[in-house]
């Protein structure tokens, strides 16, 4: 390998309750495409903002070129050169694409915008995307693909030497996947450094000189382009030995939940069906943006559902309407705790009874409201000073325990979790899962996402994979294995079905 | 709590400066007279109950631009359904108060429904209402001449205390509307929805909180306080010209509501804060009409007054979270 162009050595990062990245050494040099890989919250996305001088890190320092880094901010970093492509497109759509192009460094003389010779100058990074586009096109009206192209074309006119793309084909179709792969290969070719992130491990393969993994925010291993096939990268993201708990499955009683060719807005032509029985936990793997939180969310009616239909024991739930599913038993537990799932400057016990209050008459019943707020803190070992303190202050682990306790109060048959344990310390997660385990063997059913494959394998009885919107592997408790999970949820199993 | 104080401690200064400031040469007390006091506790009514109405609308995260349109609407329809319309007292009262619940509703539905942001429909409504009503009455003053003497005494009337001082009728009515409001908001579901959704809308609507249909309810309310509030206004004053009565209410029952603690995100609210809020408003625009020769300087220095409240509350309120 020749001398790195850029070097991080011995990155910390730590965030409030987080250790995100510890030790992380990184390098890339010019003309290299390294591909950085890892499950979500292995610290990908931290080491890729640090770089790109998004966040500073608390250890370890950044060298470009053999000397020292001080990065100042993204823009301080642009202008050294290092270029960060956004996940999500981060596009004026109101602008042109010369004007995007430009955004924040518009040629100028004085006042005046030299709108030709930016349009001219955009001519030119467009031809060495191979983007047939005219300048002066709306952002708008281009494909994801094409958009994707003008964020690098972005960095093309800043002249960057470093190019960080996150994810950049989560978006893209296969023509333009294709597309943006050739171009990366053509800056690689032009001496431009690359950071390529991304879930898709076949494309890796086809373009990566070198890979990194990261797990738990340390280097979990690398490997050069040629060794990297999918199961050595998949190896190196979960790590070797991987000791899940023994845990006994739950007598499985009638079916309570059937969900029948629910379609979401997310994923128009995928189409999902699945059961769920009483007393049995079900696990929802996935990476992220394959669905998850979509089918959770439509299938308790937060999200209205484009087609399909919903049954709790036997009876079609009408309309997409979670008043109506809290009513029939069926509730969700959802993903943003602190937007969706509390009313934050409101007091334990107001959340606690804000789903049930309503049934104890028009007038607010005080003494349920107390009752309900001593059982659940008893019941579910909430550390608070008392009901009426706000559920702000409370901590993470603590305040899912009372979104858990506001839905127990609603007596549900089903129980819908959308990353249970996310942001919670260990001693609660352990006490949540334990709950969970405990409502499941009282004939309870519990359908949970979760990104976290440990909590997965730990928690279900039974797992279902999804990718790109639809359920695309199950595996039963026996075959349970980060592994399994990981080659369906990047598609390496294509197999749609182990047997029981 | 400390804010309802501090609004006290306020409103208690401003009321010994207006006293001491005017102080006539022969060493009377103008502020302190019985007819000043109850002209100022009767507007305090009237503006009490609008701020309640505003506060309503501001508790769901929205505004309501419309309020003194709303009061102009009362105001005009109220004298033509008794004189005009034939119409008994009370039938007259209660239709006009059906006509304000009903814009109310036509505002809930318009936001909820058709998703329109609370802002531009009810500041359409502002134009919209004044309009329609100057049309309706040929910008013609619509009032009670000598008619309605026993509807008028809900504006005017004076229960006597002591010796030239009786407490306003209006004044009573802000007290009904209040406890009703307070019972509303802390004591049923409804109210506790109703803050729910003020404070994390999705989060409401995610535990089974009929948003739509309570967002609806307050507009309603909204607009039916503002109608009562303009009943109000045009019985005290005995007549209503449509192309003035009510303009600029609503931002003086904004300012009551804001002024009184109600916050504009939404979700934070309290009936005692909002009654001294628009008490205050009230205390310095009487101390202005007493102490200046003129009014001129009216608006300047409520603005000012509020604008100068506002900074050291959230002074006040950097320096606790520091601490």
């Amino acid at each position: 390998m020749t001398a790195p162009l850029l070097e991080a050595r011995g990155i910390g990062k730590s965030f409030p309750g987080v250790q995100a990245l510890a030790e992380v050494d990184f390098a890339v040099a010019a003309g290299e495409v390294v591909a950085l890989i890892g499950e979500n919250g292995a610290g990908k996305s931290t080491l890729m903002k640090i770089l790109a001088g998004l966040h500073r890190p608390d250890a370890g320092q950044l060298l470009l070129e053999g000397g020292s880094l001080q990065l100042d901010g993204p823009a301080d970093a642009l202008d050294r050169g290092i270029a960060l492509i956004h996940q999500e497109l981060n596009l004026c759509d109101n602008l042109s694409v010369a004007g995007a192009l430009f955004l924040g460094a518009e040629l100028r003389s004085g006042p005046w915008l030299r709108e030709r010779a930016m349009a001219q100058a955009a001519r030119s990074v467009l031809s060495r995307l191979g983007l047939d586009v005219a300048p002066d096109r709306l952002v708008a009206t281009l494909s994801p693909g094409q958009k994707q192209l003008v964020e690098i074309g972005r960095a093309l006119r800043a002249e960057a030497r470093v190019l960080i793309m996150d994810e950049p084909t989560s978006s893209l179709t296969g023509v333009e996947t294709e597309r943006l792969l050739e171009v990366v290969l053509e800056l690689r070719a032009a001496g431009v450094a690359v950071v390529y992130i991304s879930h898709r491990l076949g494309e890796i393969g086809r373009i990566a000189d070198r890979v990194v993994a990261l797990r738990d925010g340390r280097n979990s291993g690398e490997c050069s382009g040629e060794e990297a096939t999918h199961d050595r990268m998949v190896a190196m993201m979960v790590g070797r030995e991987l000791d899940a708990q023994q845990r006994v499955g739950h007598g499985t009683g009638g079916v309570v939940l059937r969900v029948t060719g629910l379609i979401t807005r997310r994923y128009p032509e995928a189409a999902v069906d699945l059961e769920l029985r009483a007393g049995e936990v079900v696990g929802i793997a996935g990476l992220l943006g394959a669905g998850r939180s979509e089918l959770l969310r439509a299938v308790f009616g937060a999200d209205r559902r484009l087609a399909g239909s919903v049954e709790i024991e036997g009876r079609v739930l009408a309309g997409s309407d979670p008043r109506r599913a809290a009513a029939a038993g069926l509730v969700l537990a959802p993903e943003d705790r602190k937007h969706q799932g509390l009313v934050l400057d409101m007091s334990v016990a107001e959340n606690l009874s804000l789903p049930t209050i309503a049934r104890r008459g028009g007038l607010l019943d005080r003494a349920y409201e107390k009752e309900l707020c001593d059982r659940s803190v008893e019941d579910l070992a909430i550390a608070t000073t008392g009901g009426r303190q706000v559920v702000a202050t409370l901590s993470g682990g603590n305040q899912q325990k009372v979104v858990l306790g506001k839905w127990l109060a609603a007596g549900p048959r089903v129980l819908l979790l959308d990353e249970p344990t996310r942001g919670v310390d260990c001693k609660a997660r352990a006490e949540i899962h334990a709950r969970l385990d405990a409502l499941a063997s009282s004939g309870m059913a519990v359908l949970f996402v979760s990104s976290e494959l440990e909590e997965v394998i730990a928690l279900a009885d039974r797992v279902l994979v999804m990718r790109q919107g639809r359920i695309v592997g199950e595996l039963p408790r026996e075959r349970l294995g980060e592994e399994q999970i990981m080659r369906f949820a990047v598609g390496i199993t294509e197999a749609a079905k182990e047997g029981p | 709590m400390k804010k309802i104080l501090g609004l006290a401690l306020i409103i208690l200064t401003v009321a010994i400066t207006a006293t001491l400031l005017s102080r006539d040469p022969g060493g009377g007390y103008p502020f302190l007279s019985g007819y000043n006091l109850e002209n100022l506790l009767s507007r305090i009514g009237m503006f009490g109950v609008l701020s309640i109405a505003a506060a309503f609308v501001i508790v769901t995260g929205g505004i309501d631009l419309s309020i003194g349109s709303v009061v102009c609407v009362a105001g005009c329809l109220l004298p033509w359904a008794t004189r005009e319309a034939g119409l008994p007292a009370p039938v007259a009262l209660l239709a006009v108060l059906a006509v304000a619940a009903l814009i109310g509703l036509f505002h809930g539905l318009c936001v909820v429904g058709i998703g329109l942001q609370p802002f531009v429909v009810t500041l359409c409504g502002l134009l919209l209402y004044r309009g329609v009503m100057r049309a309706f009455t040929g910008d013609q003053t619509m009032g009670f001449g000598d008619a309605d003497e026993g509807l008028r005494w809900l504006a005017t009337g004076r229960i006597p205390i002591v010796e030239g001082f009786g407490l306003p009728v209006p004044l009573l009515v802000l007290l009904a509307v209040g406890i009703g409001t307070s019972i509303l908001w802390s004591k049923t579901v409804a109210g506790r929805h109703l803050f729910a959704l003020g404070h994390n809308e999705e989060a409401a609507r995610l535990s089974g909180v009929p948003t739509k249909r309570l967002t609806v309810m307050a507009y309603v309310l909204c607009s039916l306080l503002a109608g009562l509030g303009g009943c109000l206004f045009v019985l005290d004053v005995n007549s209503a010209q449509a192309a003035s009565f009510g303009s600029f209410y609503e931002l003086y029952a904004i300012a009551g509501a804001v002024l009184g603690g109600t916050a504009l995100r939404g979700g934070e609210a309290m009936v005692l804060g909002i009654v001294l809020g628009a008490s205050l408003m009230q205390l310095l625009s009487n101390t202005i009409n007493l102490v200046a020769a003129s009014n001129q300087l009216e608006f300047a220095v409520v603005g000012a007054v509020i604008l100068i409240g506002a900074a050291v509350d959230e002074g006040v309120r950097r320096f606790w979270r520091r601490a």
